[in-house]
């Protein structure tokens, strides 16, 4: 395997890119890590969602308003719209096999990519993001301010929700929620209402790692596409229950396959996706809860 | 006028009924028993009792019509600790008792010192996943969550199931305690009848989902057939 | 019990006699739909296996089916050392070769479960259409394989499609006894035993292990023969023809058909075929309806149909086909619900 001319710049340049790339897959990740967390139920449409999202806030900046005024009321969208398709979609299947539920949501995902096919054109758009592109000099190494921005509010955001779910009380309903929804109920916990708010939380997350993501790669119906598949893979591997894991696991994952198609001429672009799937298997076998997952104990 | 009061309550697990019309009545700060075989819908009682499954028929809580869904009931009042103890087993000792208080505004404070004064094994592992708790602590920990809600009804499903006696009677004690502290009274579902007729001041005992045989536990410990079929003696 | 062996023993003479006749009564080109379908019930017998009855998911039995449909274009073309196979003797050599992969796949497995078990298996979806680019010597590349057209053999006088219509249904019928027999016997029981509680059935004395990776196995086979069926069918392979989105319809076929119920399956069969390929006709056939003017045309409208209908079977049947199947007949085999 051919390993190509080596400089320092350079590895730094594939590492910043490859942070970058990772800080985008940890924010879809969260968003499904924190549906995971609290309904134990894995939604397909995720990333369409974020995208759906998205082409409303560069509709509401076509009509004239900037980012930082369309960004709120995408936000109230986003929540709005994720209470809503939970309590419509999925409140009916709620004692279903987890299977059910989640063809529901591919069927959701296909629905949402028609509509945006139809509601805004198969074209590709511009979408100007809130973050400069001018780059910074760090140390010697070109890095855009926009990179920055992007893995600032994914650490943010994890933050935040770190915060929530370990001090509030809500936080604490949802999660008990997740693990044990009878004896939930009995502490007064309303189930129901916690996954509508889980579900609500996670569009968030994903409307705002669509907005980051849109500058960098072009807003267009298809755009999560495959981003959703790494962002899959960076839940995993940081844990489907953790969303520290998630952030973790979508950076580490970034890294390692910028890093492995720059480096490893073997894999180039066709096999990145491939090779991270591998290397996550190795470490499923090693730590089958994933970076930061809790393997449960139960006491027979 | 007593705090609980059931009339005529029916309930059924799909197409088989386990309640044929069960009336019992519990009064403020007693300690109420329920005997009976297996089967005989005991813990049906109690699941019909915090709404955990539909039911028919009159069920009367503080004088008013109890709430039907167990989201209702805990805000009502009623603190239902389930067969199997119900705890959660990938959250902290802590987390769990927090929950118990989530009905609750306002600090918890003193209620968590009150659980670890019963219970200070508790306070110990108060950190530890409550899945990796022994069955006597995990026990422990259901009662206290229990009490973290301040229930005026404390509904126990077979409190001694699986643990050692001296455990038990550490339990029975600690509720005991509670009982005289608050007011707060109990319905107790119990197979070891001997052990919660020390304890309790009325027993019904089920039979195949209906209520045969009622009154104040010397009575219940006088009367032959009761004596025969769960005393052993 | 009884009542239940004989409404299923019914259930299959019913079968067997519709799948003889059906074709004097379809087109010749239905004929082929037909059959397709077909072999998608005979994948989807085999993930039934493995996920409705072992419990294990897998999203990457499309890759299974892959296998089976290179081992046979291979075989036939290239032919082994020298020697063009038949066609016909190639398709239980694809399902070894694929029930071999599987028993492979089915050894790391043991470590995962649920969703992580789903992602990696998805990965081997996601990986294995590359494989044929990278290796297009062997494989051929994108252009792929290109077999002889399928003939019907011993000079019979029948269309090429009948003939594949009928090999398909043949096999498919067989392999859905051995599959019935197979849950019925002990290793369906030990399969069940390891879905339900897997604590419970080590305590009982079943190798988790062995039949954890025997379910692999059986459902690649299964998807192995399918996929064989398909290149002989399609009378060329390439990486297009087993594509990754097709082990994600293999799952909602499941699903759709009630992961447990091997009747089902049809259902779940019919539905991704019918909803790949007639998307517009369903499309065509909402315009009816006063109110919406849904033009087929446009991007973007099959999309929204197949995710609809997706949405509504499974919102009205979340226990799919089998599910309702076993709620409507129910009463006839009553079971007694006893409280633990």
């Amino acid at each position: 395997m051919p390993i190509a001319a080596f400089t320092w710049t350079e590895f730094a340049q594939q590492l910043a890119a490859g942070i970058r790339e990772g800080a985008i897959y940890a924010g879809l990740a969260l968003a499904i890590v924190i549906i995971y967390r609290s309904t134990r139920v894995i939604n397909f449409a995720q990333g369409e969602m974020a995208t759906f999202t998205t082409f409303i806030a560069w509709s509401l900046m076509n009509q004239g308003l900037t980012f930082w005024e369309a960004f709120p009321i995408v936000l109230a969208i986003a929540f709005t719209g994720g209470v809503v398709i939970e309590r419509t979609l999925i409140r009916p299947v709620e004692n279903a096999p987890v299977l059910t539920i989640v063809i529901i949501t591919l069927g959701l995902a296909l629905l949402l990519n028609g509509l945006m096919n139809l509601i805004w054109g198969g074209a590709n758009v511009q979408f100007h993001g809130p973050f400069s592109t001018r780059t910074i000099d760090v140390g010697g190494v070109p890095v855009s301010v926009q990179d920055i921005g992007i893995v600032a509010v994914s650490i943010l955001l994890v933050g935040l929700l770190a915060l929530f779910f370990r001090f509030t009380k809500l936080g604490l309903g949802m999660r008990a929620a997740a693990v044990n929804r009878d004896s939930s109920r009995l502490v007064g916990v309303r189930v129901s209402w916690m996954f509508a708010l889980g579900w609500g939380i996670a569009t968030v997350l994903g409307a705002v790692a669509g907005m980051m993501i849109a500058p960098v790669v072009f807003l267009d119906p298809n755009m999560m596409q495959t981003i959703l598949l790494y962002a899959f893979a960076a839940a995993v591997l940081g844990g489907l229950d953790s969303p520290v894991g998630a952030v973790v696991g979508g950076i580490l994952l970034g890294v390692t396959i910028t890093l492995l198609g720059r480096y490893v001429g073997f894999i180039g672009s066709t096999l990145k996706l491939p090779a991270a799937l591998l290397l996550i298997l190795v470490l499923l076998l090693v730590r089958p809860g994933g970076l930061f997952g809790k393997v449960a104990v139960r006491r027979v | 006028m007593s705090l609980l009061e059931l009339r005529n309550v029916e309930a059924r697990y799909g197409p088989v009924k386990a309640l044929h019309g069960v009336s019992l009545t519990v009064g403020g700060g007693e300690l109420v028993a329920v005997l009976g075989a297996n089967g005989a819908g005991k813990t049906t009682t109690l699941r019909a009792i915090s709404g955990t499954v539909r039911r028919t028929g009159d069920l009367v809580f503080g004088g008013k019509a109890l709430p039907r869904r167990p989201e209702g009931t805990a805000r009502a009042g009623i603190a239902h600790v389930p067969e199997g103890r119900g705890t959660f087993s990938d959250l902290t000792v802590w987390e769990n008792l927090r929950l118990g208080a989530y009905t609750r505004r306002g600090g918890i404070k003193d209620d968590a010192r009150r659980v670890f004064g019963f219970f200070p094994r508790l306070e110990e592992r108060r950190h530890q996943q409550a899945g990796t708790l022994s069955g006597g602590e995990q026990q422990m920990l259901a009662l206290g969550r229990a009490m973290m809600a301040r229930p005026k009804l404390l509904l126990l499903d077979e409190p001694s199931l699986g643990l050692a006696p001296i455990v038990v009677n550490e339990i029975f004690e600690a509720l005991e305690r509670m009982k005289g502290q608050d007011g707060m009274s109990v319905l107790v579902v119990e197979q070891n009848a001997n052990l919660v007729l020390a304890h309790a001041a009325r027993a019904y005992v089920l039979e195949v989902g209906a209520v045969v045989v009622e009154g104040t536990s010397d009575e219940l410990r006088a009367n032959q057939s009761v004596r025969k079929s769960y005393l052993g003696y | 019990m009884r009542r239940r062996l004989w409404l299923e023993l019914s259930a299959f003479v019913v079968l067997a006699a519709v799948v003889a006749l059906l074709p004097r009564f379809v087109s010749d080109f239905r004929a082929r739909e037909l059959a397709i379908v077909g072999m998608y019930f005979i994948a989807l017998l085999g993930l039934s296996i493995l996920t409705g009855f072992n419990g294990q998911i897998s999203l990457g039995n499309g890759a299974f089916m892959a296998i089976g449909g290179y081992t046979t274009a291979i075989l036939s073309v290239d032919g082994f050392y020298g020697h063009q196979v038949r066609d016909l003797w190639t398709i239980p050599i694809a399902g070894v070769v694929a029930g071999i992969a599987g028993l492979v796949v089915g050894l790391p497995a043991l470590r995962l479960s649920g969703l992580y078990l789903a992602l990696i298996t998805f990965g081997i979806a996601v990986s294995f259409p590359q494989l044929p680019k990278k290796f297009d010597h062997f494989f051929g590349g994108t252009t792929g394989k290109i077999l002889n057209l399928a003939k019907p053999p011993f000079g019979l006088s029948t269309t090429t499609n009948n003939w594949i219509y009928y090999l398909t249904w043949g096999i498919a019928l067989v392999l859905l006894v051995a599959a019935w027999l197979l849950v019925r016997g002990k290793t369906g029981r030990a399969f069940k035993a390891i879905r339900d509680s897997e604590v419970a059935a080590v305590s009982s004395g079943i190798s988790i292990g062995r039949y954890k990776t025997l379910a692999f196995g059986i459902s690649a086979f299964y998807a192995g023969v399918a996929g064989s069926l398909y290149a002989i069918a399609n009378a060329y392979v390439n990486p297009d023809v087993f594509p990754i989105i097709l082990s994600v319809y293999l799952v909602v076929g499941l699903a759709v058909g009630g992961l447990d119920s091997l009747f089902g399956m049809i259902a779940g069969a019919a539905l991704i075929y019918f909803l790949q390929n007639h998307a517009d006709t369903v499309a065509r056939w909402l315009n009816h309806l006063p109110a919406l003017s849904l033009d087929p045309q446009k991007p973007g409208i099959p999309s929204v149909v197949f995710g609809i209908v997706l949405i509504v079977v499974m919102i009205l049947l979340p226990t799919g086909v089998g599910g309702l199947v076993r709620r409507l007949f129910g009463p006839l085999t009553t079971r007694l619900y006893t409280r633990s």
